[in-house]
């Protein structure tokens, strides 16, 4: 049994699993829920000015007969009373002492954040979140992601957070910026502890075509949304692996957009994340995906050796590297199992159409039956001087291991992009010829 | 003439064989994932199915076994041989918007198969010995099920088995073709692991008497199981060539397959699931008729309809209508002397006399149902109380009978259902007993609704499992009767 416990900048709890600052953490009852089901923390739902929320405030992408693989929401910060929030979150943190509890705020002026930060202290929360990054509904107001994408703003703000915190300070990015460290070395610069990310992305989900309203549909109107769900993980993996490798940033993370099981977690840790939260999975199936995440990860870690999870912490960080110093000389090819193949072309089909016409469909005359059940069946074969090892084939291929991509050793030596400029420059070496 | 060994292996194979990877995650994803799922309540050992192939799914496989064994010690040869479309599957709500049940055995099969094989250690959950000791008497399903309970639950436990090797009739009963015997020896060495102890070839009441148990450990449990199967009662039943179902696919379990001898032309009397499985498994050794006769009609008989579709599919033959008087031959069986029967006015069979008529056969098997062992316990058991069909009287509930100290379950106790019941019935009696033992009341559900009691939820089937055909008949009654009234 391997070690869950985690640290997020002085915020302990037994595992990394948190509840996402969201519909599912948004009363004393469901934190209590949420503990009893075995998650490590919860971010609260981000309490503020109360504000009036609409009726009809989710969408989905529903894809090929699953449901919901991407959730698109309308809903504001939440609707109760401030003083409501923080007597639960109290009572909670008494009932839960060992797990995290995180009060998320949303203000505006110094003072109210002053304010706000007071009263989580006195909640007893074990730190707070800062939502700049709530895209609809609360920029209109100069707060959410308003804020999250003007780093100026932000590291002022934070700078005001900052001049009164007694515990940790995690700020929530939005990935609605054209380059997510900006604002995660605005928050760094502000003072803050940690960052998380990614709130949701701008999103609209579908169009009802027959009303020509947009969903989610408010008496036939409908806004802009915030995107979340397994669609958004590889995004936000992307955002994680940017913070954790520029050193500017710095700072500890907490992993958030898409996590719907302990695979998914792991991912976000290997690139760097401390702590995971999840929010779209628990809407779905509720608390209880929790008990597999921490079975899961147990096992994992154990099956790798790992005696901890902060061994797991960032090992993949560093194998994501500019394209520019990845190996030219480096190659690979597509190859076929014939005992799996079943004959149903997509690979030609794709390669053909799509990549590089590197398949050809030959005649199985004289070769055997051909795949798959029916005799006479063109077989699909690999050109090798053609394929390039795109991988395209592979990828469509619907039978499990059946394209597999194998290393070709070329003999050369390794030569990135920016060696090959300087072997260039220095006459050292030809271009290298481009295809006709 | 008998079929070479290597067909005779063919035509035995696995019914149900193994997922693939991608079959199994397929499979897996199509599972809702339901909230108090209605496929636990038709489980009688309770297991978290949406649980354990969310796991599945997630590529958890230990985890997923780990689910279904902390459940349902037996949960390997479950998923071969239970009948799930009475049970889990039939109760998936798949079928409520017409679509296919997720394929819970084979699902259950692949993820107790992968972890079998990698031998991993399970982890099951186990409490500190407690000092206290228990005697099973039997090593059939409901016994290992106590056993391996009781043992997690910090006892001393000991199997006393009188045949060569435990597991009971899943070890010499369930047809070859659903389960070879490697299932269950795994099974029980997982058991033994555990630290159940086990004693075999010792039968209780000849090699070691009652009352030595009674007198040396804290509570005994009866999971006895039945006896042999029914008499004909006709003439020339004792020639050579007439066999019981048992003792023939006992032999299939326990000789190399090209060694058993199979008639070209097969009688199987009876038709009842083991019927069946004499039936077909006559059929795939190489008979070249293998025919079942019933006295009475296609519509009454008791056997599950996808059993008896399998045996048609096999090419075996039907005779309805129709019962043995006489055992035809010399020293050997050459034919039956039989009768025709018609449905009587009180809806029993009766004889249509004159009817008469003779067929030839090389080998009769009787499959009548099995004898309840009532005799031999009441001399063992002089205080045992039984219930008018012979079955021991016990509390459903914890297994207890009218003797202080003595628990039983299974076939002995329902008079002959399925494995998974025998397996939930030994794990009530060992949650019995420990209650018994520990002067605490009998605990809830092991699998308790996540809802707990509230909401109406159900919870798992483990107290009250569910029959999905006892459900659609009532529900068929609560219509009809408003449809009249
Ligand atoms: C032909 C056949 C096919 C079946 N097919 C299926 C199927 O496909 N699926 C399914 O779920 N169920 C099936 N069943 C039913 C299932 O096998 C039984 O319900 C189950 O095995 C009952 O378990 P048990 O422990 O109560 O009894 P048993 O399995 O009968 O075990 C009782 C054990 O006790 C031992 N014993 C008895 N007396 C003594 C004594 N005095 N001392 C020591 N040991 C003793 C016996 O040797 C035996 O090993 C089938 C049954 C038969 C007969
Ligand atoms: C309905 C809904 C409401 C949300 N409300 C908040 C909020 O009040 N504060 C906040 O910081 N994030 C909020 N989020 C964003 C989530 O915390 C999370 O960042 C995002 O959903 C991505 O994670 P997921 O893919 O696990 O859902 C909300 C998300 C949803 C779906
Ligand atoms: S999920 Fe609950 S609140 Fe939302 S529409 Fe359905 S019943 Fe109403
Ligand atoms: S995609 Fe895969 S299965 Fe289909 S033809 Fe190509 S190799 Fe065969
Ligand atoms: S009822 Fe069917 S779909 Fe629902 S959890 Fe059970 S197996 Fe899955």
């Amino acid at each position: 049994m391997a070690d869950l416990s985690c640290n997020l900048a002085g915020i302990h709890s037994p595992n990394p699993f948190w509840v996402a600052s969201g519909p599912p953490a948004n009363t004393a009852y469901q934190c209590h829920r949420a503990f009893e089901a075995g998650w490590g923390g919860l971010v609260w739902k981000t309490i503020g000015e109360p504000i009036v929320n609409v009726s009809s405030r989710y969408s989905s992408l529903d894809l090929y007969g699953n449901r919901m693989v991407g959730l698109n929401n309308i809903e504001l910060i939440s609707d109760r009373s401030i003083e409501t929030n923080f007597r639960e979150i109290k009572e909670c943190k008494k009932r839960w002492p060992q797990r995290a509890i995180i009060a998320s705020l949303m203000a505006d002026t110094r003072e109210n954040w002053h304010e706000m930060m007071q009263r989580s202290l006195d909640s007893g929360a074990d730190g707070v979140e800062l939502n700049f990054g709530c895209p609809h509904g609360m920029c209109e107001r100069g707060m959410g992601s308003a804020v999250g994408q003007n780093p100026d703003v932000m590291e002022k703000i934070v700078g005001w957070v900052m001049e009164v915190a007694q515990i940790p300070v995690i700020v929530k990015l939005t990935p609605n910026v054209a380059d997510i460290t900006r604002p995660a070395r605005a928050a760094k610069k502000g003072g803050a502890n940690a960052i998380s990310l990614i709130n949701t992305i701008n999103s609209i989900t579908q169009v009802n075509l027959d009303t020509m309203c947009a969903e989610p549909s408010v008496g036939g109107r409908s806004a802009h949304g915030g995107y979340c769900g397994p669609a958004v993980k590889p995004i936000a993996l992307n955002m994680v692996h940017s913070c954790a490798m520029d050193p500017e940033v710095g700072l500890p993370i907490s992993g958030i957009g898409g996590i719907s099981n302990w695979k998914d977690a792991a991912e976000f840790i290997a690139l760097g994340s401390t702590s995971v939260q999840v929010c779209t999975a628990i809407m779905h199936y509720g608390f209880r995906i929790v008990e597999d995440m921490i079975d899961g990860l147990n096992d994992f870690l154990d099956a790798k050796g790992m005696k901890s999870v902060n061994d797991l912490r960032g090992l993949a960080v560093q194998s994501v590297q500019k394209w520019e110093t990845l190996d030219l000389h480096y190659k690979r090819m597509a190859r076929i199992d014939y005992d799996k193949c079943i004959g149903c072309n997509l690979c030609y089909i794709a390669c053909e159409d799509g990549a590089h016409q590197a398949i050809a469909m030959v005649s199985p005359n004289g070769q055997g039956l051909g795949p798959g059940r029916l005799p006479g069946k063109s077989i699909p074969k690999i050109k090798e001087e053609a394929c390039v090892g795109c991988n395209l084939c592979a990828l469509v291929c619907p039978v499990e291991k059946c394209i597999t991509m194998v290393d070709i050793s070329t003999g050369l030596d390794p030569m990135s992009w920016e060696e090959y400029q300087v072997r260039l420059a220095s006459g050292k070496m030809k271009a290298i010829p481009a295809h006709d | 003439m008998p079929l070479k060994a290597k067909t005779r292996r063919d035509a035995m194979q696995d019914i149900a064989p193994r997922y693939h990877p991608q079959e199994a995650s397929v499979e897996a994803h199509r599972c809702l994932y339901c909230f108090d799922a209605p496929c636990i309540m038709a489980c009688p050992t309770g297991i978290d199915i949406p649980g354990f192939i969310k796991k599945i799914a997630t590529g958890n496989l230990v985890g997923s076994a780990r689910v279904i064994l902390e459940s349902n010690i037996l949960g390997a040869s479950c998923a071969r041989v239970c009948p799930t479309e009475v049970l889990c599957e039939g109760a998936c709500v798949m079928l409520d918007r017409d679509e296919k049940p997720i394929k819970i055995g084979r699902l259950q099969r692949y993820a107790t198969d992968a972890f079998g094989e990698q031998k991993a250690n399970p982890f099951l959950k186990k409490m500190k010995p407690n000092g206290k000791k228990v005697a099973l008497v039997g090593g059939g399903p409901a016994s290992l099920g106590c056993a391996a309970e009781l043992v997690r639950l910090g006892y001393q436990t000991t199997v006393f088995e009188k045949d060569m090797e435990p597991g009971g009739l899943n070890r010499y009963g369930i047809a070859y073709y659903k389960m070879p015997p490697e299932v269950v020896q795994r099974e029980v060495k997982l058991i033994r692991d555990l630290g159940v102890e086990f004693r075999t070839q010792t039968e209780v009441g000849k090699d070691v008497p009652v009352e030595k148990l009674r007198k040396e450990y804290d509570a005994v449990f009866l999971g006895v199981g039945l006896g042999r199967t029914h008499r004909l009662g006709i003439p020339g039943e004792e020639k050579g060539g007439v066999v019981e179902a048992l003792e023939f696919i006992r032999l299939i379990h326990t000789k190399p397959l090209h060694e058993i001898s199979v008639g070209k032309r097969v009688a199987v009397i009876g038709c009842g699931n083991t019927a069946i499985d004499a039936v077909t498994q006559a059929k795939r050794l190489g008979a070249k008729e293998a025919i079942i006769l019933y006295r009475r009609g296609e519509e009454n008989m008791s056997a599950y309809p996808y059993e008896y579709q399998l045996a048609k599919k096999d090419g075996c033959g039907f005779i309805f209508h129709t019962a043995p008087v006489e055992v035809l031959g010399d020293k050997r069986v050459t034919g039956l002397r039989m009768i025709r029967t018609r449905t009587g006015k009180d809806g029993k069979a009766e004889i249509v006399p004159g009817s008469e008529f003779e067929e030839p056969f090389d080998m009769v098997i009787k499959a009548l149902g099995q004898e309840k062992q009532t005799s031999i316990w009441k001399k063992l058991i002089p205080e045992l109380k039984f219930d008018v069909a012979g079955r021991i009287e016990c509390d459903r509930r914890t297994g207890q009978t009218s003797v202080a100290k003595v628990f039983s379950g299974g076939d002995a106790v329902n008079g002959g259902r399925e494995v998974v019941n025998a397996v939930a019935d030994g794990k009530k009696a060992a949650h019995g007993i420990h209650a018994m033992l520990s002067g605490k009341p009998v605990s809830g559900p092991l699998q308790a609704s996540r809802l707990g009691h509230r909401d109406g939820a159900k919870g798992s089937g483990f107290l009250q499992p569910i029959r999905v055909p006892d459900l659609e008949a009532a529900y068929n009654r609560e219509r009809n009767g408003k449809l009249h009234g």
